[in-house]
């Protein structure tokens, strides 16, 4: 094992998939000769040139829908939005077109685009680039959506996003680039690369008496809570991460509520029609009778983001919220 | 560059019209008589209620899906806005499958999932059918991209209406296009009106639709899509220019459409004159002006155009008939065709949940 960042992650991610298979292609602005604006594609450029990573205006709907017409013949291309919070200026390309055709078309067209980069908040950019648009996303059948919460699942969960046949919005962390985590090198994976399939969840902490289930940061936001929980207040709390919204892996769901009997769904999205809302009414219709309390949900604050540093962390669901809840309900 | 400039051009005489078969010339007619009766009988049908929708009628404009698709080889592509029927059954798709998608039928093209705006055929190249205005313009250059990435001689054609050329999207595939030397020639059907706006209440600049290539360094043409032969005398410049140089091109063909914007569009008859429609209807219909071509070049006789005529009205009634006897769509083809991977019953597939109908 050795320790690699969450943005070295996706970068060996790509290299590999480079490598793989001549119809990757990685886009977006300054993903090339600039190294990417979050350095997520360095060096990938000098190595594959400029056939395979392609720098594009500052243009989302244009490239993103360049992207998807090269989709369709059968190129792979993968593209970086260098805030998600811009899917707003793509919204068409990506909804209508990526997300719609295969249906539209009685299933003759496929899309195997990725759509990448950093979401959430909590880097202090104000409101506009501070988008957590995975609900969004998810909301529309035809596209799948993808939400790593460390280096490890970010590496795996990118090589499957690529291989996917339908397009597949990814969403990384700004906040988390930087951070290590412990990644095998492939000769020592069995199956000698790190592939997670899409729609399976990952029980990151286990415990008896809480699910908190999440997705992306928020899922270190529910480690640290649950740390608190056991170190000052005695509760075990079971720490479950989605990994992927779409598809949702319910049965890691159930199957921990079935254990713990409670739940606190958290996420950093807006509260109004969140994941947090669709995971806790599964709850609500499939485990009622496995339920000691109601379900809980931990969200964004219903406001846009702040600017200023200190008030934006307010806004983010942070640990003791969750431990709030939690003691609440237990 | 610009037409004013251009010298006339006997356009039956040109390389790629000499070079004609008369079987090929009387295919041309034969398309473009067959989209014209599709038409007036997907019309009949929706007036009587059968269909769903809006419906975009292609009568006028024949010439032009009909001329370029004429000039298409293996490696070249096709995409269009909703305006689309003309240009499905200019790639060869059947006149049955194309009527039955317009019944919401599950013998359509799309399953009766796409409805007359979202015809769809890539095993023809044809990559639809959009129903946002420039939504395609996009995906036009990355069919280019696409052909050119794999290293293919071809080039894709994009059609868009003039009301599309003030869309972002539009503005920012000529960019990236020539930016990229895209092999893609975009081509804007003016016929006058995007809806009810005329050119003159929705563009402020002056000139022509196609100049405002010059922005982006990319050539242009302006010409008339009345004559067959001058569409596919000047379109095929465009076309062998993108195959054997990688650029992409912008034309814009003049041409008209018979019926309002959609068969809901009451006001058609308000922003235009009867005078204007009749007109265009006598002097400059792309059917019979290609009709007396042939007649005039001893390819057909007046019986036999009339026959080939009559023959397309026959195929169209017929599918009509296709149409409304066929199945409707089951219920359970409601979650078909969202995700390849549930389609195809991979072992991904089974992982998660796709649908949310609790
Ligand atoms: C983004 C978007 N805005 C508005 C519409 C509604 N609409 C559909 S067609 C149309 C007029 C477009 O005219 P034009 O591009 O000239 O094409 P034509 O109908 O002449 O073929 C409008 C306003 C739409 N489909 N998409």
């Amino acid at each position: 094992m050795r320790k690699l960042s969450y943005r070295h992650a996706l970068r060996e991610a790509f290299d590999e998939e480079l490598a793989r298979d001549p119809m990757v292609v990685l886009m977006g602005e300054e993903v090339a000769q600039y190294n990417g604006a979050y350095k997520v594609t360095e060096g990938l450029w000098k190595k594959w040139g400029d056939k395979r990573v392609i720098d594009t205006p500052i243009s989302e709907a244009g490239f993103i829908g360049m992207g998807v017409g090269a989709s369709m013949l059968g190129v792979r291309p993968v593209m970086e939005l260098m805030f998600w919070s811009f899917y707003t200026v793509a919204w068409d390309q990506i909804i209508n077109n990526a997300g719609m055709v295969r249906y539209m078309s009685g299933g003759q067209i496929n899309c195997p685009i990725v759509v990448r980069g950093p979401a959430n908040g909590g880097t202090n950019v104000g409101a506009t680039h501070s988008h957590t648009p995975e609900n969004i996303m998810a909301q529309f059948p035809g596209m799948k959506c993808v939400c790593p919460s460390n280096a490890y699942d970010a590496k795996g969960l990118m090589k499957a996003a690529i291989r996917d046949n339908d397009p597949v919005m990814f969403m990384e962390s700004t906040k988390l680039y930087g951070e290590e985590w412990e990644v095998p090198e492939n000769s020592e994976l069995p199956e000698g690369e790190l592939f997670i399939p899409l729609g399976v969840a990952d029980v990151k902490r286990e415990g008896t008496d809480v699910s908190l289930i999440a997705h992306g940061r928020a899922v270190l936001t529910c480690l640290k809570a649950a740390k608190i929980l056991e170190e000052e207040h005695g509760i075990s709390a079971e720490v479950v991460d989605l990994r992927t919204i779409r598809p949702l892996d319910e049965d890691t769901i159930f199957e921990s509520v079935r254990k713990t009997h409670r739940a606190v769904c958290v996420d950093e999205n807006k509260p109004f029609c969140a994941v947090s809302s669709q995971i806790a009414a599964s709850i609500g219709l499939h485990c009622f009778d496995d339920l000691d309390a109601p379900v809980q949900r931990v969200s964004s604050l219903d406001a846009p983001a702040f600017y200023s540093p200190k008030l934006e962390e307010l806004q983010l669901p942070y640990p003791d919220v969750i431990v709030a809840k939690v003691l609440g309900i237990c | 560059m610009s037409a004013k400039n251009a010298a006339p051009v006997k356009y039956a005489d040109a390389p790629v019209n000499k070079a004609l078969s008369p079987e090929q010339k009387i295919k041309l007619y034969r398309d473009m008589c067959r989209i014209r009766r599709f038409e007036l009988v997907a019309l009949k049908h929706y007036n009587s209620g059968k269909m769903g929708g809006f419906l975009h009628l292609y009568n006028g404009q024949e010439s032009v899906a009909v001329g370029c698709v004429s000039l298409m080889g293996e490696n070249d592509h096709i995409i269009t806005a909703y305006r689309d029927h003309g240009h499905a059954l200019a790639v060869g798709m059947g006149m049955n499958e194309c009527m039955a998608e317009l019944f919401g039928k599950k013998t359509g093209c799309s399953k009766g999932k796409g409805g007359s705006m979202h015809f769809f055929a890539p095993d023809k190249n044809y990559w639809g059918g959009h129903g946002i205005v420039a939504g395609q313009t996009p995906l036009g250059a990355g069919l280019a991209f696409g052909v050119k990435y794999k290293g293919l001689k071809g080039c894709s054609l994009c059609f868009l209406g003039d009301g599309a050329v003030n869309q972002g999207a539009f503005h920012e595939s000529l960019n990236l296009a020539a930016l990229f030397d895209l092999p893609v020639v975009y081509i804007i059907e003016n016929n006058g009106y995007s809806m009810g706006t005329s050119q003159k209440r929705s563009s402020a600049y002056p000139g022509c639709l196609a100049e405002r290539a010059e922005g982006y360094g990319m050539k242009w043409e302006l010409l008339n899509g009345e004559d067959i032969y001058e569409v596919r005398a000047r379109v095929n410049e465009a076309m062998v220019r993108a195959r054997e140089e990688s650029k992409p091109m912008l034309l814009e063909v003049l041409t008209y459409r018979y019926y309002g914007h959609s068969v809901a569009d009451a006001m058609h008859k308000k922003y235009r004159t009867k005078e204007e429609i009749e007109k265009r209807e006598r002097e400059h219909d792309p059917v019979i002006i290609f009709r007396n071509h042939l007649i005039n070049e001893k390819v057909l006789t007046e019986k036999e155009a009339t026959e080939i005529d009559q023959a397309a009205s026959k195929e169209a009634e017929d599918s009509g008939e296709f149409a409304e006897q066929s199945p409707l769509p089951d219920p359970s083809e409601i979650f078909d065709d969202i995700y390849w991977e549930v389609d195809n019953g991979t072992e991904a597939g089974q992982t998660g949940r796709h649908f949310f109908n609790d």
